[in-house]
């Protein structure tokens, strides 16, 4: 047999979302928000809503985003996406409106933004990747940093007694009643992925229905951050980021 | 309408730049303290080249400072104010009609130019009762008069017959951050030559003139009055917008005048402008009352008599 017999279209075992653009992406080897994006890309397919999904994207190494999911994007301050996702999704309540955000971005410079969008019940999903420090400045430590999880700012690992204790926003916002759907996810092995995928469609489903804000967080890695391989990052992650923030579905209404 | 009370200033401005984004007529108001907190929406929002209306009814500062009437926000409002090489359009009422009307006049301005703009009101200005007569309603344009008018830059969703509309200021590329940068300062350009607007009032024999904006303006019309009575020839230049600022124009009336006194509720910040426009050809003054104290006309009078006839 030839190899164009096999590369047939009726052979094609996996094929990419046409939502996600041909461009290069910028991420490191190993790199959550590459999937991440690639998940949230396969839903709008599946849901075919593409012309009327609008993406907030944020300041950090996802700043990008608009350039590998084929849809129209804001980008926002550091931040303050939720705030431009409700003026979005109000001036336009019949769209599909998400923010992505990062946990410097979501969790420290932006936390009035998310707290209070989440409690006013925006009819939007939020996307908050939390791989524990700063990634695109270098690596700083982050309000998500574990304790003692050695950063480029916390070269000793993160003293509590100096710096505080990790703020856990997904349970902060599960108790706010605004928020309709709020789970914690990874997105390391193919089924994580997989029950990903599952909770970005239900945060779509739930716009359709008017149901509130849907906040899902994905407990990321950053090799390049955390100077792991990646492999040695999912299992650091696994081992210390998955104990202390928990996988699973905190709310669901 | 879509009417939202903020959690702050800084999440209300970033809404703002949301909305403004969608193509939508958006506005947010303040007073100068949470105008402050505006800054870092609106030079986003000049960066990704998007119309949006701010409203700032100034009050005395630094700080905390009082809130009482003042005009010491000129240099934020005219200069920039936030980070990066920007100018917002900036409009200066002197009455309440000028309140009502500057806010279409402000969307048409930001449409057009795809720039932000200002309405910088005072707390007199900003308190005052008087006669308003509102224009015929206009209803707001569709997104389809929108893209005929304005271009098709709006995130109102990516339809299969358009590449996906992007609203960002980021370009990290220097060599295309300087030729954004170039094509900016153009528009600028043509800000400054095609919408300059200013009111004079007894400049035709004019030996002196005031130039003076805002509650200014109206306390100077009286100032003007109690000189002439004194046989004092002076007149007075009022700027209406602000940025672009009238230069030419008072840079001509240096050839006419003996001086000019800028009259403003600031410790002299318009002043430079004036300065920079006369070319030194005359002597150029600054008074002003600040931190929320309004000056009597008499002042005004005075200040003239004394810093530039006798000057
Ligand atoms: C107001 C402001 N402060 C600081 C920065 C610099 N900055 C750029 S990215 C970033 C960190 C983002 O970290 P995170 O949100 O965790 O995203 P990650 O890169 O880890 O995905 C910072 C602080 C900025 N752009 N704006
Ligand atoms: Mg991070």
């Amino acid at each position: 047999m030839d190899v164009k017999d096999i590369i047939k279209e009726e052979n094609l075992a996996y094929k990419k979302t046409k939502v996600l653009t041909d461009n290069e992406m910028h991420y490191c080897p190993g790199c959550t928000h590459g999937v991440v994006h690639k998940a949230i890309a396969e839903v709008i397919e599946e849901k075919d809503i593409q012309e009327k999904t609008i993406g907030i994207s944020p300041v950090g190494c996802s700043v990008l985003a608009y350039n590998y999911i084929d849809i129209d994007w804001q980008e926002a301050a550091h931040g303050r996406a939720p705030a431009l996702a409700t003026a979005v999704s109000r001036l336009m309540p019949e769209k599909y409106v998400f923010t992505y955000q990062g946990d410097g971005d979501l969790a420290s410079i932006g936390s009035a933004e998310i707290l209070h969008a989440c409690n006013r019940g925006e009819n939007i999903m939020v996307i908050f990747i939390n791989n524990g420090i700063y990634g695109m400045t270098g690596g700083q430590m982050a309000p998500t940093t574990l304790p003692g999880m050695p950063t480029s700012t916390s070269p000793y690992g993160r003293d509590v007694k100096l710096a505080g204790n990790p703020l856990k926003m997904t349970e902060i916002v599960a108790q706010l009643p605004g928020t309709t759907f709020v789970a914690r996810h990874s997105a390391e092995t193919a089924g994580a992925v997989r029950k990903l995928k599952k909770a970005i469609r239900k945060a779509f489903d739930n716009i359709d229905e008017k149901k509130g804000t849907s906040f899902i967080e994905v407990v990321s890695t950053c090799s390049s951050g955390w100077k792991l391989q990646p492999d040695a990052s999912n299992k650091w992650m696994k081992e210390n980021m998955f104990p202390f923030y928990e996988l699973g579905v905190l709310k669901d209404e | 309408m879509v009417v939202l009370q903020a959690e702050s200033e800084v999440a209300a401005a970033n809404m703002l730049y949301g909305g403004a984004a969608c193509g939508k007529k958006v506005m947010t108001s303040s007073s100068s303290p949470g105008v402050s907190l505006k800054m870092e929406a609106i030079s986003y929002i000049a960066g990704a080249e998007l119309p949006a209306l701010v409203v700032n009814v100034v009050r005395g500062g630094p700080g905390l400072g009082t809130i009482q009437p003042a005009q010491s926000d000129y240099f934020q409002a005219t200069k920039g104010g936030g980070h990066g090489d920007y100018h917002s359009i900036v409009l200066a009422p002197n009455s309440v009609q000028e309140m009502a009307d500057f806010v279409e006049l402000g969307f048409d301005l930001a449409f057009k130019y795809k720039n932000p703009s200002m309405i910088l009101s005072d707390g007199m200005i900003g308190q005052m009762m008087e006669k308003v007569e509102l224009k015929d309603f206009k209803p707001r344009l569709t997104e389809q008069e929108i893209i005929e008018k304005y271009g098709d830059w709006a995130t109102t969703g990516k339809t299969a017959d358009r590449e996906r509309n992007v609203t960002t200021s980021l370009e990290l590329q220097s060599e295309l951050q300087e030729q954004f940068n170039i094509k900016l300062q153009k528009k600028y350009r043509e800000l400054e030559a095609n919408e300059v607007r200013f009111e004079t009032a007894f400049v035709d024999d004019a030996e002196y003139l005031f130039v003076a904006y805002g509650s200014s303006s109206r306390i100077c019309m009286k100032a003007v009055e109690i000189a002439r009575e004194k046989g004092i020839k002076v007149g007075l230049l009022r700027p209406i917008t602000l940025y672009p600022f009238p230069k030419k124009e008072l840079n001509q009336l240096a050839d006419q005048v003996k001086g000019m006194l800028s009259v403003e509720m600031s410790a002299g910040q318009m002043v430079e402008d004036v300065m920079l426009s006369v070319e030194s050809k005359v002597p150029v003054e600054h008074f002003g009352r600040f931190g929320g104290i309004i000056p009597s006309p008499d002042e005004i009078v005075k200040a003239l008599e004394e810093k530039i006839i006798k000057g």
